[in-house]
């Protein structure tokens, strides 16, 4: 090979590579821009609500009942009443049930038999399963026959609880599954039973784990529509139910729901006020959640 | 003996997801089949016209539209978050310092946690003027801005199942290709995307199902009209929004308009069920591979 064709290989090589490079910039800007549709949509939207719904955000807004006639006078008082009741009676539903079903998984189950393998499987394809879907269950048999409840928070607590109880299930697994056997192992070794271990040592072990989970959950129970509509909870009301047996109500994401599609711009407003107050909500649920995370988390 | 009773609560604890699938199976099969002998299994699948809340003679129970406009709105959907979501994995696994993924991670699944209505919100008051300002003439319920916020949507579930699927791929693979001179856009492209394309394949098959099973958004932004038409202009109605919409029009619980919702219901449960079985069958795949 001569000098000049040893010189022309390595200019195409050259040029290939300044090509490559070329390409690798271009493939870089539009990944990040990929990225910024996620975060500019993110950003653009809290911006829009707030300042739609700012001005109208006052401690009026939240303690006044809604009204049809005067956007003014109107508020979420019965819409956050509502959303808490329905917080609380879905955290006495999925507690109890959720971490039971996560002890009975990681420490009793033996996974050699259908029926446990069948119960895993049916907790990951309920995961999937449409909101609405467990608004047509909850209708059908919770607020029908045979559970008969009528419209009222427990039937809708139990129906947001059924459809968040996979979330609570998953995450208590895995702080179950986190606490070293050699704790477990010590336990049993002293003489101790298999659930006095479980009490005693694992659950605790785990609580910040699954305390996590329970808000996770919670916090997307709250911010649900479609089941809430689907088993006929008002969209606004002029009072606040008196106990969760009895009596109609709604939650804050109706509400919101009724004023949006309200054709009177003062009451898209009043929505934009009231999205304002799910977020503070949500925004303390999970700054909760990071607290407990990172005050109480072990490190074994 | 008291450890077998703790053992027996447990598991009837444990029983309550299986005894929530059956009751979602028997609620929407019971009522799904008596839907159709009122109104005709051929007349229901193949019917071309979505009108069962009109009177008389414009009644019609058609579902073609119901689900033909679902899937549209998903497709549109899908035109941005699996680009997007593939995107922004694939910086993530490959391009991103571990201190930039710390802080950026959490911040999409903010973008997961925000409740569906706002997202309903911002397409109604937000996206559909922004459409028309740059001369999109859209009417105010239409396909297309519930369709881009729809994409939005599902984006974090896309991206975060990539990312994992992306992230376990070993790196001895990525060092051997760099070691044979490959940039980093090669090793991204033409290594580790084929070699994690099973659960990529999973993450936008879950990502579809979501989109498919969404209500709010389309209910708020997209109208309350199915509807047989090429154009995204126009409004449409999924089949998740009609349940959620008639179920507050106040049908009487007997009568066949009242059954639709059950009916409807199982065609939506049975697809996304589809996807999801799907979707697990891809995710099972990679994790046989490396793990």
């Amino acid at each position: 090979m001569s000098v000049a064709e040893a010189g022309i290989a390595r200019l195409a090589v050259e040029r290939a590579s300044r090509g490559q490079q070329v390409k690798d910039l271009i493939f870089r800007a539009a990944l990040l821009l990929s990225l910024g549709v996620g975060f500019i949509t993110l950003g653009v939207l809290l911006v829009d609500v707030t300042l739609d719904g700012g001005s109208s955000l006052s401690w009026d807004f939240i303690t006044n009942f809604p009204s049809r006639i005067s956007p003014e006078r109107s508020g979420v008082q019965s819409a956050v009443v509502g959303t808490l009741l329905l917080m609380v009676t879905t955290a006495l539903f999925i507690v109890p049930v959720g971490v039971a079903t996560a002890i009975y998984l990681e420490e009793y189950a033996d996974r050699d038999r259908w029926w446990n393998r069948l119960i895993e499987v049916n907790i990951q394809n309920l995961a999937a399963v449409p909101s609405v879907v467990y608004g047509l269950l909850g209708l059908a048999f919770i607020v029908r026959a045979p559970l008969s409840l009528g419209t009222v928070v427990l039937a809708g607590a139990l129906t947001l609880g059924l459809l968040v109880l996979p979330v609570v299930i998953v995450v208590a697994r895995e702080a179950i599954r986190a606490v070293p056997s050699s704790i477990r192992e010590g336990s049993l070794a002293l003489g101790a039973t298999h659930w006095q271990t479980i009490w005693k040592q694992t659950l605790p072990g785990s609580l910040p784990g699954i305390a996590t989970g329970v808000i996770l959950a919670l916090s997307r129970a709250i911010g649900e529509t479609a089941p809430l509509l689907v088993i006929g909870a008002a969209l606004f009301t002029r009072f606040n139910p008196n106990d969760v047996t009895s009596d109609q109500f709604t939650a804050l994401p109706l509400t919101i729901l009724r004023f949006v599609t309200d054709a009177d711009s003062e009451y898209q407003t009043l929505g934009a006020a009231a999205i304002l107050v799910l977020l503070a909500i949500l925004v303390v649920m999970n700054a909760g959640a990071v607290y407990l995370r990172n005050r109480y988390e072990q490190k074994w | 003996m008291g450890e077998q009773v703790i053992k027996v609560l447990l598991a009837l604890a444990a029983l309550i997801s299986v005894l929530t699938t059956t009751g979602i199976v028997v609620a929407l099969i019971r009522d799904s089949i008596k839907f159709l002998e009122e109104v005709g299994v051929t007349d229901y699948f193949f019917g071309t016209k979505w009108t069962p809340l009109a009177g008389g003679d414009q009644q019609s129970f058609g579902v073609v539209p119901l689900i033909y406009n679902t899937l549209y709105l998903t497709a549109i959907g899908m035109l941005v978050a699996v680009p997007a979501g593939l995107g922004s994995a694939i910086y993530l696994s490959e391009y991103a310092s571990p201190r930039f993924r710390r802080i950026v991670k959490p911040i999409i699944e903010v973008l997961a946690g925000v409740p569906t209505i706002v997202f309903g919100y911002f397409a109604l008051t937000f996206v559909t003027p922004l459409l028309r300002d740059i001369g999109i003439d859209v009417s105010t319920f239409n396909a297309l801005s519930a369709g881009l916020v729809l994409g939005v949507l599902v984006l974090p579930t896309i991206a975060t199942v990539a990312d994992d699927a992306l992230s376990s791929v070993p790196q001895s693979l990525r060092e051997g290709a760099f070691g044979l001179g490959a940039s980093r856009m090669q090793v991204a492209v033409r290594v580790v995307f084929p070699a994690a394309l099973s659960g990529i394949v999973a993450g936008v098959v879950l990502g579809a199902s979501r989109a498919i099973g969404e209500t709010v958004v389309i209910l708020v932004a997209a109208g309350q009209l199915a509807n047989l038409t090429l154009d995204p202009q126009e409004q449409m109605q999924s089949m998740a929004a009609f349940i959620a919409a008639t179920s507050q029009a106040d049908v009487s619980t007997q009568g066949v308009e009242g059954l639709t919702l059950f009916a409807v219901g199982l065609t939506l449960f049975v697809m996304t069920l589809l996807l999801n079985s799907i979707s697990i069958r891809f995710v099972r795949k990679y994790r046989q591979v490396y793990e």
